[in-house]
């Protein structure tokens, strides 16, 4: 039967997957990509073992350890024997099961959803999962991916399939240029903003318009990456010469004949005109201004120039009551300049804001600049491979040079699973993706926002615009 | 799997919106590599001081809600990482049926896995459950599966929605990897063509 309906980038990518279609709507989904990391896939792997069966697709099945890991020098392994006992069984399931892995030491590894695209695991078209809700970072690519729980992650290791319903579709258009200072983290901190915490629930966004297309992948990764803050599960972003050039002449990328064919069927994925969306989003990019949280919610988004909101002017007694919980908690007072609050630490990295772009973006700012006294400020490469890069660039001698700390890549402090954590009442400047209660460190208190804004903190000790320092 | 029939039992209300993963069990419990032994720590930040004393306010720590086996929750219930510990928390606490006004998908999707009912009933439903669930000692409700109703402590019913696929799995105790087992002719016939067609994938 032939297929006339316009169809949405999801839609194809979803109709092209379906194993088989179950009477109640259910579909048996096929899964190109599988990364695994070891906080969520132990309890997975010891299921397949205790039922003995095998990890059906081996060969698109990629491991690496990433939440746990020190990012101060690992060569004498990892001294917190709780998540050295969790690299640890990581490296003995994948070694059991025949499942690709990057160690420690070697340059590859790092975090998940940062080594799939710099690798070419990631590719348009594909549908990835990993047991970690920030999958959705490979949606830049034009990928169906998604994070899963860890039965989940057993029933794609043992059947390369997985059990879904549709989700509905939500364009987000972002319309206009974006002006100077701004960068793609505000964009996405504007659209969560604006639909809220739970208003992608249920769906997946696709995220179009001019200020995404002119977006290179750094930033459009870091678009996708936050969809589930937004409520989305995924997002996605149509590929285009952008994309094909990114993943061109990386490992695991198609080669040769297969790469024309593969770019012959990624430029048949956009979206058709006419598609229908069940849901809508415009933003103006002219009108994005640099943002940070003030918040326990990454909703809670307002101007760097702007104030603390006050709770009193909320809806409900239940929205002022939670509203005022979240002052309390980050200790502040409603009306209070954004840019008076003075901040403890800075860390910039995490699958959020951990490429080469964003340490560039950092280093921008730190240049010539040194960080106040008082303040501890760290960088945290995504990758073994970002951190070469960034010290072939020299970037890593602008930031020591001007008092950041220099480190080794992993998730880090943001979520505080390594020794990276925040101390209780430590106000953190955070190009990361969660301001959630303890999120960082128990009794920490974070303010999301771009590297570029994140570097401006660390060289003035407070939240500030970046536009001022650029003068 | 344990399978979820009918199950009678004190309901604990915790209305906050917006309870996330990292709230019902925080990243430095997820060292685990085994399900079960996270109850202790469910909820951490709010059931105990900084001192590791519990903390007298919170509803877990007060009796009868100490044995709840029900969570009367706020809206976007679950949001935040995908950590199937959040689950396994609330079950190795007791806790086999969460009710709200909507929860996060990741979340939702996690405690069907586990024989964890989380049930969707419109906000003021929700505050007439939250008011039963301040009855202390009477804050009992039923939650039957097979005829999808919640049974309110003044015995009036309350029919809720579920998959008709998820209901058949809570009810049975299945395991869906046996079921897509059953499948992989299929699996195996998708394989083949795809290899053919699109052998980079």
């Amino acid at each position: 039967m032939a297929e006339t309906r316009p169809r949405t980038l999801f839609d194809k990518i979803w109709d092209s997957h379906v194993v088989e279609r179950l009477p109640d709507g259910t579909c048996l989904l096929y899964i190109d990509r599988h990364l695994v990391h070891e906080v969520t896939s132990p309890q997975a792997f010891e299921g397949l073992r205790m039922a003995g069966r095998q990890v059906r697709r081996p060969d698109a099945t990629f491991a690496v350890a990433d939440h746990n890991v020190p990012t101060s020098d690992r060569s004498a392994g990892i001294a917190e024997p709780e998540s050295r006992i969790q690299v640890e069984t990581l490296e003995k399931n994948v070694a059991e099961f025949g499942v690709p892995y990057f160690p420690l030491l070697d340059a590859r590894q790092g975090i998940v959803h940062i080594v799939g695209p710099e690798q070419g695991i990631s590719q348009p078209g594909m549908t990835i999962v990993c047991g970690d809700s920030h999958t959705s970072t490979h949606g830049a690519l034009g990928a169906l991916a998604f994070g899963i729980g860890t039965s989940e992650v057993e029933h794609v290791l043992a059947t390369q399939t997985l059990l879904q319903k549709p989700a509905k579709n939500m364009l987000v258009r972002v319309d206009g240029a974006l002006p100077l200072g701004c960068t793609a983290k505000d964009i996405i901190l504007a659209i969560i903003g604006r639909i809220g915490t739970a208003g992608g629930t249920g769906h997946v966004i696709e995220y179009a318009g001019e200020a995404i297309r002119a977006l290179d992948m750094a930033g459009r990764m870091t678009i996708c990456n936050m969809s589930i803050e937004g409520g989305a599960r995924a997002g996605l972003i149509a590929p285009d010469e952008t994309t094909f050039a990114y993943i061109k002449g990386r490992p695991h990328a198609p080669k040769g004949e297969a790469w024309d064919r593969a770019v012959a069927w990624w430029k048949s994925l956009p979206s058709d005109e006419g598609a229908s969306y069940d849901t809508t989003i415009v933003i103006n990019a002219p009108d994005i201004v640099p943002l940070v949280t003030w918040g326990t919610s990454p909703e809670d988004v307002v101007p760097v120039t702007g104030a603390v909101p006050d709770p009193a002017n909320e809806s409900s007694e239940a929205r002022r009551a939670a509203k005022q919980r979240m002052l309390d908690y980050m200790g502040l007072t409603p009306g209070q300049r954004m840019q008076d609050i003075a901040v403890d630490v800075v860390f910039i990295g995490s699958c959020t804001n951990g490429r080469i772009e964003d340490i560039r973006a950092a280093a921008a700012v730190a240049k010539g600049r040194k960080v106040v006294s008082g303040v501890r400020a760290m960088v945290v490469p995504g990758s073994g491979l970002v951190k070469e890069a960034a010290e072939a660039e020299g970037l890593d001698k602008v930031l020591i040079e001007a008092g950041f700390e220099w480190r080794e890549a992993g998730c880090s402090m943001c979520l505080g699973m390594n020794p990276d954590q925040l101390k209780p009442g430590q106000r953190c400047a955070s190009t990361s993706n969660r301001n959630f209660e303890g999120r960082q460190g128990p009794g920490g208190r974070t303010h999301l926002m771009s590297p570029a804004m994140a570097a401006a903190a660390a060289v003035t000790g407070r939240l500030t615009d970046v536009r001022e320092l650029a003068r | 799997m344990q399978p979820f029939t009918t199950l009678t039992g004190i309901a604990a209300p915790l209305p906050q919106p917006n309870v996330d993963t990292d709230k019902i069990i925080p990243a430095r419990f997820l060292k685990t590599i085994l399900r079960t032994g996270l109850g202790k720590n469910l909820f951490d930040t709010l059931r105990y001081r900084p001192d590791g004393s519990e903390n007298p306010d919170f509803i877990l720590n007060r009796e009868p809600y100490r044995k709840a086996e029900i969570l009367i929750a706020g809206p976007n219930f679950g949001c935040g990482s995908s950590r199937e510990h959040a689950p396994w928390a609330l079950l190795d606490f007791g806790i086999r049926c969460v009710i709200a006004p909507d929860f996060a998908d990741i979340f939702f999707n996690n405690c069907f896995k586990n024989g964890i009912l989380p049930i969707k009933l419109p906000q003021e439903v929700c505050d007439a459950l939250l008011a039963d669930a301040e009855l202390g000692a009477n804050a009992r409700l039923t939650v039957d599966l097979e005829r999808q109703v919640v049974v309110r402590p003044n015995g009036e019913e309350i029919r809720f929605e579920v998959d008709p696929f998820r209901k058949h799995c809570l009810l049975n105790g299945l395991d869906d990897i046996g079921q897509t087992m059953a499948h992989a002719p299929k699996i195996d016939a998708f394989e083949t063509r795809r290899r053919a067609e699109q052998p980079w994938l």
